[in-house]
C-alpha cells in the first residue's frame, strides 16, 4: 500500500482571458494516503481552490490543467465530464464552504439525499429514505426523522454542513474534498463539524482532502500540510513537524500572523499593555464614560402588526474614554446589533443609550445627527461599505463634507490626502476607485473614513474577519497604533476571541441577546466564570496540533458523559 | 491605442457600422441647411415623382416633387429632437418616481409606484397619446409630454427595482452613519449606483420614441405639414407604393434603421456599463 489515493503531480492550471492564457498554479505536487487528512493552506489568491477543484474538473470553461493527477493510479487530467462522472459524488465527494448555496432550496434535504442515494444505488424510494435518515443520524443530526423534510433554509448553518455531509458520505467515498467546510460557522459549531468529520474519517477509513485559510483548524485535523502562495507550493511537511520547526519564511510569517489565545509574546499584546499603562497615567482618577447602554432593549421593527424580533434583551454596558471594548459572540448573539443601534441604524426600543453623558434614546433626528459626529463605524465588509463610485479620497472626505466641517472643497482634498498616509496608503491614490484596491487596502480606507471626522467613539463591527490572517495582523496593527495616538474609545465587535484579547481592554460576552460575562480582557479570557465563555474558549482552534489533539479527547469525553 | 477587454468585448462589427450610421444621421440633421442640396419644403411639379438616382436627387422626389433627401435631412431634425426630448423628460421623471418610491417606504411609494406609475401603464400608449393630441392639438411640444409622460413608467420601474436593492446595501448605510443627508444619499450615493441600466433604457427610449412620433405623424396626429418628418413621409409615400415604391421605402428605411441603431447602440451601453447582465442573458 505504498501508493497514495491521490498523487497530484506538477499540476498547473491556466485560465484564458482576453489577453490570452494566464497560468494561476506552477507544477504543484502532493499526495494524499489513504485514510489520512492533507491541508492545502494559504492566503487568498494563493490557487488553493483552484487546484482542488481541479482535481474533478469543476473550473469553468475556460481553463486547461497540465501535469497529472492520478487517483488511485489513473490519470485524470485527461479525462472529460463523460469519464469523471463516476468518480463525481461516488468515489471522490465535495463539500463547499456555504452549504446554503451548494444545496438545492428548493427541495427538502430529504429529497435531495435520496437522489444522491439512487443515482449511486439500486436503492427504492423507502429503502432510500430509510437510508437517508439512517445517514442524518451518522452525521449526528438532531431529530433526523423529521428534519429530512425540511428545506435547507429551516436549518442552521451547522445542521446544513451536517446535511451536506450526509451527502457526501452517502456514497462511501475514497476521498473528500472540504473546501473551507466551517468558514462561514460559529466557532462552537466549527468544532462540532471537524469531529464529525475526523469521526466519519476514522469509520469509514477515508481520505480527505480539506482547503483551508486557519491555521487553527489545519492544526486541528490535518496529518499532512502543503502551503501554498500565488500558485506554487511553498511547503509540505507533516503537520506536526511544520507547526514545530516551519521551514520556509513565508509559513514562519503566516504561523506567526496568526492570532491566538494566550499569545503573550504578541507584538500587539505588549503594544495593547503599553497602551493600558500610558490610559492609566493619562486619565483622570474619574475616568469620562463616552458610551453607556442601561436596561437597553433592541428590537427590529415588525411588519404591519406583527411584532418584531428582540435581539438585545435589556444590557448595560459602558465604554470608558480610550478604552477598547471588545463585544464577543456567536452569530445571533446581538453583538453587530448593539453596533446598529450605538451608531442609530436602529432604534434602542426602551432603556437608555448615553453617548458622553447625552441621552440619545427619544430624541429627534438633530440629535441623531450631532451624535453621529462623535461616533463613527468601521464596517466588516470594505467592498460593500464603500460606495463603489466614489474615489477613495472622496469617500473618506465625504464625511467631512456632510458634517459641515470642512466645507472647502481644496482643505478636504488636503484633509483625505492627510489621512491616506495615516492609514499608510499613497496620498497620489486619491483618485482611484475601492474596486483597485486590496482587501487590506480597502479597510484602511475605512479606518481612515472612520477617523476623519476625529470621533470619540468609534464602533468596530468584524473590521478583518474578511481579510487573510497577515493583512488582518498590519491592519490590527495600524488600528491600535491610531487609537493610542488619537485616543478614541472603541467598541470591537468580534467573533474571534483571539484577536479581541489583542485589543481590547475589557471583553463582553453576548449570548442570545443578554451579556453572559464580563470584565477584565485577561480575567474573562483565561480565567472565565461562565459555562458558556468556556465552551467558546475551547473551541477557538489554536494553530498547535498537540493541544489540538487533547482538546478533541476532552470534547468528545464532555459529549459523551 | 490599448483598450480594456470590456470595451473590446462590447465593440462588434455591427454596433460600429450601427455607431457611424447614427454620426452620420446627427451630422447630416445639424447641418441640414448648410448640406441640404434643396428646400425641403420647395415644390416643383415638373419633376414630381422622380426615381432614386437620377440627376440633382439622390433619393428621388415625391409626388409634390419635393426633394427627399433634403426632406430626410430636416425631417431628423423633427424626429430626432421630438425624440430627444420626450425621452429625456421620460427619463427625469421616471426615475424621478421610482427614486422615490424605491427609497421611501409607505405613503411615498403608494402614490409614486401605484398612483401614478400603475395608472399611467394601464391605458394603452396610443389612446393616450391619442387623447393629448386631440385635447392640445397636434405639434412638438405636445409630443415630447405626451410621450414622455408615456414612456416614464419604464424609468420609473427600472430604477423603483435597482434603488429597493441598491438602498439595502452597506455602503448606503455607512453613508448614513457617516451623516449624509438624505438627499445626498438618494441623488449621489444611491442614483450614481444605479444609473447603468437607466442610461441603457434611455438609448432603446430614443428608438421607442422615434417609432411612435413616426406612428402619429403618419396618422397625422403628429408634426403639422408642410415640415417634413419621417412618419409624415412615409403617409404620403403609400398612395404611390405601387408606382413609385422610393417615396415609401426611402423614410421608411431610415425608421427602421435609427430605431435598429438605437437599440443596438443600447445593447452596447448595458455591456459596458453592467457587464453582470450579460451572463444573465
Amino acid at each position: 500500500m505504498n501508493e497514495p489515493l491521490l498523487h497530484v503531480d506538477g499540476l498547473s492550471v491556466e485560465f484564458q482571458t482576453p489577453d490570452g492564457w494566464r497560468q494561476v498554479t506552477y507544477e504543484v505536487s502532493f499526495r494524499v494516503d489513504r485514510g489520512k487528512t492533507l491541508a492545502l493552506v494559504g492566503e487568498s489568491g494563493s490557487g488553493k481552490s483552484v487546484t482542488a477543484m481541479s482535481i474533478l474538473d469543476l473550473l469553468p470553461p475556460n481553463t486547461r490543467r497540465t501535469g497529472r493527477i492520478l487517483f488511485d493510479g489513473v490519470d485524470l487530467v485527461p479525462l472529460r465530464d463523460k469519464g469523471l462522472r463516476p468518480l463525481r459524488g461516488s468515489r471522490i465527494a465535495t463539500i463547499f464552504q456555504e452549504p446554503m448555496t451548494a444545496l438545492n432550496p428548493v427541495y427538502t434535504i430529504g429529497h435531495q439525499l435520496i437522489e444522491a442515494l439512487t443515482s449511486h444505488h439500486d436503492l427504492d424510494h423507502r429503502a432510500a429514505r430509510e437510508r437517508a435518515v439512517q445517514l442524518l443520524r451518522d452525521v449526528h443530526m438532531p431529530a433526523p426523522e423529521e428534519k429530512v423534510d425540511h428545506y435547507p433554509h429551516q436549518l442552521s448553518g451547522g445542521q446544513r454542513q451536517r446535511a451536506m455531509i450526509a451527502m457526501a458520505i452517502s456514497s462511501e467515498p475514497d476521498l473528500l474534498i472540504a473546501d473551507e467546510p466551517t468558514t462561514a460557522l460559529d466557532v462552537t459549531v466549527q468544532a462540532e463539524i471537524l469531529d464529525l468529520i475526523a469521526e466519519i474519517q476514522e469509520r469509514m477509513g477515508m481520505a480527505v482532502l480539506i482547503i483551508t485559510h486557519d491555521m487553527g483548524v489545519v492544526a486541528d485535523v490535518a496529518d499532512e500540510v502543503v502551503v501554498m502562495k500565488d500558485g506554487r507550493v511553498v511547503e509540505s511537511a507533516a503537520a506536526s513537524q511544520l507547526f514545530r520547526s516551519p521551514q520556509e519564511p513565508y509559513t514562519q510569517a503566516l504561523l506567526a500572523a496568526v492570532p491566538h489565545l494566550g499569545k503573550a509574546d504578541d507584538f500587539l499584546s505588549a503594544a495593547r499593555n503599553k497602551l493600558r499603562i500610558d490610559g492609566v497615567t493619562a486619565t483622570t482618577p474619574l475616568p469620562e464614560t463616552v458610551l453607556r447602554l442601561q436596561d437597553a432593549v433592541i428590537r427590529y421593527p415588525g411588519r404591519w402588526r406583527r411584532p418584531g424580533f428582540q435581539a438585545i434583551n435589556g444590557i448595560d454596558l459602558q465604554v470608558a474614554r480610550g478604552e477598547i471594548v471588545g463585544l464577543v459572540g456567536e452569530s445571533g448573539s446581538g453583538k453587530s446589533t448593539i453596533g446598529k443601534a450605538v451608531i442609530g441604524l436602529l432604534p434602542v426600543t426602551e432603556g437608555v443609550l448615553e453617548v458622553r453623558g447625552e441621552r440619545i434614546t427619544g430624541r429627534p433626528g438633530r440629535a441623531l445627527r450631532q451624535l453621529r459626529r462623535h461616533v463613527t463605524m468601521v464596517f466588516q465588509d470594505p467592498a460593500s461599505s464603500l460606495n463603489p463610485r466614489r474615489t477613495i479620497g472622496q469617500a473618506i472626505s465625504d464625511p467631512l463634507l456632510w458634517q459641515g466641517l470642512v466645507r472647502d472643497p481644496r482643505a478636504r482634498r488636503a484633509r483625505a490626502k492627510e489621512l491616506l498616509e495615516r492609514v499608510q496608503i499613497n496620498p497620489d491614490w486619491s483618485d482611484r476607485y475601492p474596486h483597485e484596491l486590496s482587501g487590506g487596502q480597502r479597510q484602511r480606507i475605512g479606518i481612515a473614513r472612520a477617523i476623519a471626522t476625529d470621533p470619540v467613539l468609534m464602533i468596530a463591527d468584524e473590521p478583518t474577519s474578511a481579510l487573510d490572517v497577515s493583512v488582518q495582523a498590519q491592519v490590527l496593527d495600524l488600528f491600535l497604533a491610531l487609537q493610542r495616538e488619537l485616543g478614541f474609545s472603541c467598541l470591537f465587535i468580534s467573533h474571534d476571541l483571539s484577536v479581541v484579547e489583542t485589543l481590547s481592554n475589557r471583553v463582553v460576552v453576548l449570548r442570545h441577546g443578554d451579556v453572559v460575562e464580563e470584565g477584565e480582557t485577561e480575567e474573562v479570557l483565561h480565567h472565565p466564570r461562565d459555562e458558556y465563555t468556556r465552551r467558546l474558549i475551547a473551541a477557538a482552534p489554536v494553530p498547535d496540533p498537540e493541544i489540538q489533539r487533547v482538546r478533541r479527547a476532552e470534547r468528545l469525553a464532555a459529549r459523551r458523559g | 491605442m490599448k483598450l480594456s477587454p470590456r470595451i473590446r468585448q462590447a465593440i462588434t462589427p455591427l454596433r460600429t457600422v450601427m455607431v457611424v450610421y447614427l454620426v452620420v444621421i446627427i451630422v447630416l440633421m445639424a447641418f441640414a441647411p448648410l448640406l441640404a442640396p434643396y428646400d425641403p419644403i420647395a415644390q416643383n411639379v415638373a419633376i414630381r415623382l422622380q426615381p432614386m438616382f437620377s440627376p440633382g436627387h439622390l433619393l428621388g422626389t415625391d409626388e409634390l416633387g419635393r426633394d427627399i433627401l433634403s426632406r430626410i435631412m430636416f425631417g431628423a431634425q423633427v424626429e430626432l429632437f421630438i425624440a430627444l426630448g420626450a425621452t429625456v423628460l421620460a427619463t427625469v421623471l421616471g426615475t424621478l418616481l421610482g427614486l422615490l418610491g424605491g427609497y421611501f417606504n409607505g405613503l411615498t411609494e403608494v402614490v409614486t409606484m401605484r398612483l401614478v406609475v400603475d395608472v399611467i401603464l394601464a391605458f394603452p400608449p396610443i389612446v393616450l397619446a391619442l387623447l393629448a393630441v386631440t385635447l392640445y392639438g397636434p405639434g412638438p411640444v405636445t409630443l415630447i409630454v405626451a410621450m414622455g409622460v408615456l414612456f416614464a413608467p419604464i424609468f420609473a420601474r427600472i430604477t423603483y427595482g435597482q434603488v429597493l436593492s441598491t438602498k439595502r446595501e452597506e455602503y448606503v448605510d455607512a453613508a448614513r452613519t457617516f451623516g449624509a443627508p438624505t438627499v445626498v444619499i438618494l441623488f449621489r450615493t444611491v442614483l450614481a449606483n444605479v444609473s447603468a441600466p437607466i442610461i441603457v433604457q434611455f438609448s432603446l427610449t430614443m428608438a421607442a420614441a422615434i417609432l411612435m412620433e413616426s406612428g402619429l405623424s403618419y396618422l397625422g396626429l403628429g408634426v403639422v405639414p408642410p415640415t417634413p418628418s419621417w412618419g409624415s413621409m412615409v403617409a404620403q409615400g403609400q398612395r404611390y407604393l405601387t408606382t413609385d415604391p422610393h417615396v415609401l421605402l426611402v423614410p421608411g428605411a431610415v425608421i427602421v434603421l435609427t430605431i435598429l441603431a438605437f437599440g443596438i447602440l443600447g445593447d452596447a451601453l448595458r455591456d459596458l456599463l453592467d457587464p453582470k447582465a450579460k451572463k444573465r442573458s
